[in-house]
Parts: C-alpha cells; structure tokens; sequence
C-alpha cells in the first residue's frame, strides 16, 4: 500500500506543538546583538571598499611632478616648461601647477605659517597631471625622459605608488570586516543550535509523543524552524535599527572630519540596501540552522 | 517470510528484546494478528506485556526476530515510513503521556493534525469524542487539571480519535471507574465491530471475560503462551473475527 504522508500541520496547530514562548528567553535579544553588530562589520567592509574603489578611480592616472630647485626663478621657469612639455604629450588629459597658497596650506602643519608670503625652507613646485590610461612603469619612465629635457630638476612619481601602503591597509581591514561578518554568522547559527538543543531537550516528551502517533521529522523540525524564525525576525529588526543607528552616528563623525579619503568611503543605496537585507540572512540562517540540528537530533529516535 | 500469512496484520516470528546488555525481556515470541480481532495481552507485572506492546506500536526495534505489520517488514523499514505505519495504530499508553500544555481537545485532536485533517473538519469529531467520553465540559482543561480517570479518557479518545486500523492499549482501564471501565471496553468493541484490531494489555482478569469472542495471550518472563494456540505462528488457520461479532 502507498503511503500518503501529509506533511503539514496546519499553521495554528504547528504553532501549539511547542508552548509559545518555550524557545524565546534570551534568544531575539543574541540575534539582536548579532545582527547589529553584523551591520556594522559590513557597514565598515562596505566603506573600505568605497574608499578602496574611488580613491583608486582618483588616483590610477594621476602624476606629480615635482620639481626640486632652490632658486625661485629657475623653479618657476621649469615648472613652466613641464606643464607645456605635458599638455603637449598624447594621453596627458589635464595637467596644471598647484598653486602656492595650497602648497603653504599643505606644509603649514609641519613647517608654520609663512611670513610675509615667503617660506625660509625653498618648497618644490607641484605639478599635477592625470592621464587617460592607468599609469604604468613604462609610460613613467618615457614621461621622465621627456621632462628632464626640459626640467632637468623634476621628479615624477605616480601617485598610486605613493598610497599603495594606504590601500594595503584599507584592503586588509575590508577582508578584517568580511571576516568579522563571517565570525558573526557562525556565532549565530552556535547560539541558534545551542537553543534549539535545549528546546529539543525540554519538549523531548512532546517530540516522542508526536512521533508515536506518527508525526515525522519535517513536521517537528518546522515547528522549531517557525518558532526560531519568528525570533529571529523579531531579534533581527532590532539589530538593524540598532546596527544603523551606529552606523549613521560614525558616519557623521568621521564626515565631520572632512578628510577626502573618510568621506570618500560614504554609503550609496545599494549599500544601504544591502545593509537591510542581513536581517533577512540572519533569520534564513537561523532557520537553516534550526531545521538541520532538529533533523539530525530526530534522526537519533526511532 | 512465510506467505501464507495473507491477511494478516502482524506477524511475530521468534521475537526477543533486551535492553542494554540485560537479560531478554522478551524471547522468542511469535504470534499472528488478524484484522478484525481483539486480543488481550496478560500476565504479572514485569512478564514483558508493555515491552511488548512497544514492539507493537513501533516505539521500539526488537533485538531479533522478525516483524511483519500491514505487509511490512517493520524491522528493516526505512525510518522515513515509520510514521506511515503509525499513523494506522492508535495507542493508548499506559501512563496516558499526553502533551501537557496542550487542552483535553487539542490532546484528542493531535493525530488528526499530524495526518493533516484541516481544521475545519477535527471540531466536530473531536467534539463529538468528548461528549462520548464524558468530558465535553472538560475540552478546556490541561491535563494537569483532569484527574487521573479523565486523563486515561482523553488518552483512549486521543488513541481512537482516527480510526486506527490496529489500537493497542496498555492498561487502559486502570484508573477509571468499573462503569467507565466497561464503558471504554465498549467503545473497544465497536471500533473491533468496525474493523480496527484492538490488543488491549491488562491483568483485570474480570475485563477478559466482558469480551467472549477475543482472543488471550498470556506473557510469561518474557515467553508468550498461547492457550488456545489460535495465535501461533506461523498460523494453521486464519482466523478473522469479524464474523464472530
């Protein structure tokens, strides 16, 4: 004789399998933290890659030519020459001298305000160009040659070499952010199996009792899934405001700071929704992992 | 496997179980179930009877032995079909196990929600069980607030509530009063006159004889005696009841 095997309780009586309640305690509040702290961790990985993309965006074509001489005039005539010399190359799109007053703001920090317009320290002119293509070693070395034919004290250097330090960096705490993520997930699905364990334990009775009249593993596993869904769902909303409200108060501050760089690294709206939708990934987790430790618990009776 | 058995609903063929490492508390017990028939299962405390009765509603695999029940070898059974089978038995154990936070009426209505039954269609018969068992005005008790006799009562509705083809009951009417005891062994018999097997384990011997037509199997130390040799295995000559009621 073939087995028809209803698989579904009707909602309400799935719901009175296990005393409401019986599973909640502390749980929506661990799934809370959980999500709010997830939030931030991928808020910040999120950042990075911002800061990592634009400043990179920003800086792949760009050079800085300096040129290194301590007479004024000299300087000048030089600086000229590289920027003429510069408009003139193919795959130079914009090239133009950084004018004095932003040069003295720049080295004010470190050497003082200078007197009467005139620094006692003779400061490079800066030229900054930015090419069509990403520069590369071949194209620095064929741009220094023309220079120094007419700039014999410039210095060219691209400017992603200079901040190649500074995207190792950024890089390695956006894997940092992506690792937290995934160490939130495990600590999730552990307190979720931790819970669903102690919640088999303490229904064992109810468990046998509907798997003697013929209940199967689905069945009680989706009781389980549903009542840690709903926590889950409940933990997770929290989680998000909380985990956004961090998130936009360290927005503000650090866009407070003004740096290009930190506000280089602000959120879009795919962040944003991205940001939204880890709750929903908590909760499928946390079912997930409910379903699977009560199938492998029932798998145990007979 | 014999197939002359046809017809038969269960099949016990040199049966033994232990538990651990302990000595057998059953052993070599073979029998035959027909549909149709009630059964009693005595003998003293201890004789292996609830054992026994674990065997019959699959809560438990014997240690050896072969089981046969509704045509299906219940010892190499796939797990995933258990709950097919047992969804064809109603039991009603010997310490009522009902589900403590759960009313007399979601109690009764449980095997009718595991198989499915939608909700529309359990108040009636529910309803209707409670009023035959005495406790309609009792449907919203827990079971912490029935006495022991109500509790066996919503155990047997909860056992009968389906239509099991097979009932097997461990003592059922141990608690209740000697009116309600022979009110429930009724409600056995009907279900009997309907079709189900009813095995019914008890040593009232008083009981036995309210029932003329049924058959006895008496546990001994865990060995089955059949006295009238009718249950035997495998058997001589089928025997259906359902012309005896």
């Amino acid at each position: 004789m073939a087995l028809k095997l209803p698989s579904l309780f009707t909602r309400n009586a799935e719901a009175e399998l296990i005393p409401q309640g019986r599973l909640s305690g502390p749980m929506p509040w661990v799934i809370a933290i959980m999500v709010a702290l997830t939030v931030i961790a991928a808020a910040a990985g999120l950042a990075f890659s911002n800061t990592a993309r634009n400043a990179s965006d920003a800086l792949t074509g760009g050079i800085t030519v300096q040129i290194v001489n301590a007479e004024p005039a000299e300087r000048e005539r030089q600086a000229q020459a590289v920027l003429q010399a510069l408009r003139r190359t193919p795959g130079v799109v914009e090239a133009s001298q950084v004018s004095q007053a932003e040069i003295d703001r720049l080295i004010e920090p470190w050497l003082g305000a200078p007197l009467d317009g005139n620094t006692a320290i003779p400061v490079p002119a800066l030229i900054d160009a930015r090419l069509r293509d990403p520069v590369d070693g071949e194209m620095l070395g064929a741009l220094r040659r023309t220079l120094r034919q007419v700039a014999p004290s410039a210095r060219v250097d691209a400017q992603s070499t200079w901040l190649k330090p500074v995207f190792s960096a950024i890089g390695t705490m956006r894997w940092l952010a992506l690792a937290l993520v995934g160490v939130l997930a495990f600590a999730l699905a552990a307190a979720v199996l931790l819970a669903v364990r102690s919640a088999l334990g303490t229904n064992r009775e109810t468990i046998e009792i509907v798997h003697l009249l013929g209940g199967t593993d689905r069945q009680i596993a989706r009781v389980f899934q549903r009542a840690i869904g709903f926590d889950a769902a409940g933990g997770g909303a929290i989680g998000l405001a909380l985990g956004l409200l961090v998130v936009l108060l360290l927005g503000k501050q650090l866009g407070g700071l003004g740096a290009g760089l930190v506000s280089s690294g602000a959120l879009g709206l795919i962040d944003w929704i991205l940001l939204a939708l880890i709750p929903l990934g908590g909760v499928g987790l946390a079912m997930f992992t409910a379903r699977q430790t009560v199938i492998r618990a029932l798998k145990k009776m007979l | 496997m014999s197939n002359a058995a046809e017809g038969e609903i269960v099949q016990f063929d040199n049966v033994g179980l232990r538990y651990g490492t302990d000595r057998e508390v059953l052993s070599n017990v073979s029998f035959t179930l027909f549909p149709g028939g009630f059964y009693f299962l005595t003998g003293a405390s201890g004789a292996g009877k609830t054992s026994l009765l674990k065997l019959l509603y699959l809560a438990q695999r014997p240690s050896r032995g072969a089981i046969r029940m509704f045509g299906s070898d219940a010892i190499t059974l796939p797990r995933e079909r258990l709950p097919g089978l047992r969804r064809r038995i109603g039991v009603v154990f010997q310490e009522f196990r009902l589900v403590q936070h759960m009313s007399a009426f979601d109690n009764i209505a449980l095997p009718l929600r595991v198989a499915g039954v939608a909700e529309r269609e359990i108040t009636k018969p529910v309803t209707d069980m409670l009023e035959w068992v005495g406790l309609a005005d009792r449907m919203h008790a827990l079971p912490a607030q029935l006495s022991g006799g109500e509790q066996q009562r919503v155990a047997i509705a909860r056992a009968v509530i389906h239509r099991p083809e097979m009932l097997v009951a461990d003592e059922p009417t141990g608690n209740v009063d000697p009116d309600m005891a022979v009110k429930l062994l009724r409600l056995f018999e009907a279900l009997n006159r309907l079709g189900t097997t009813v095995v019914v384990a008890t040593h009232d011997v008083h009981l036995l004889k309210r029932v003329p037509d049924s058959l006895i199997m008496r546990l001994d130390k865990g060995r089955l005696s059949d006295p009238t040799g009718a249950l035997r295995y495998p058997p001589r000559v089928p025997r259906p009841r359902g012309d005896a009621a």
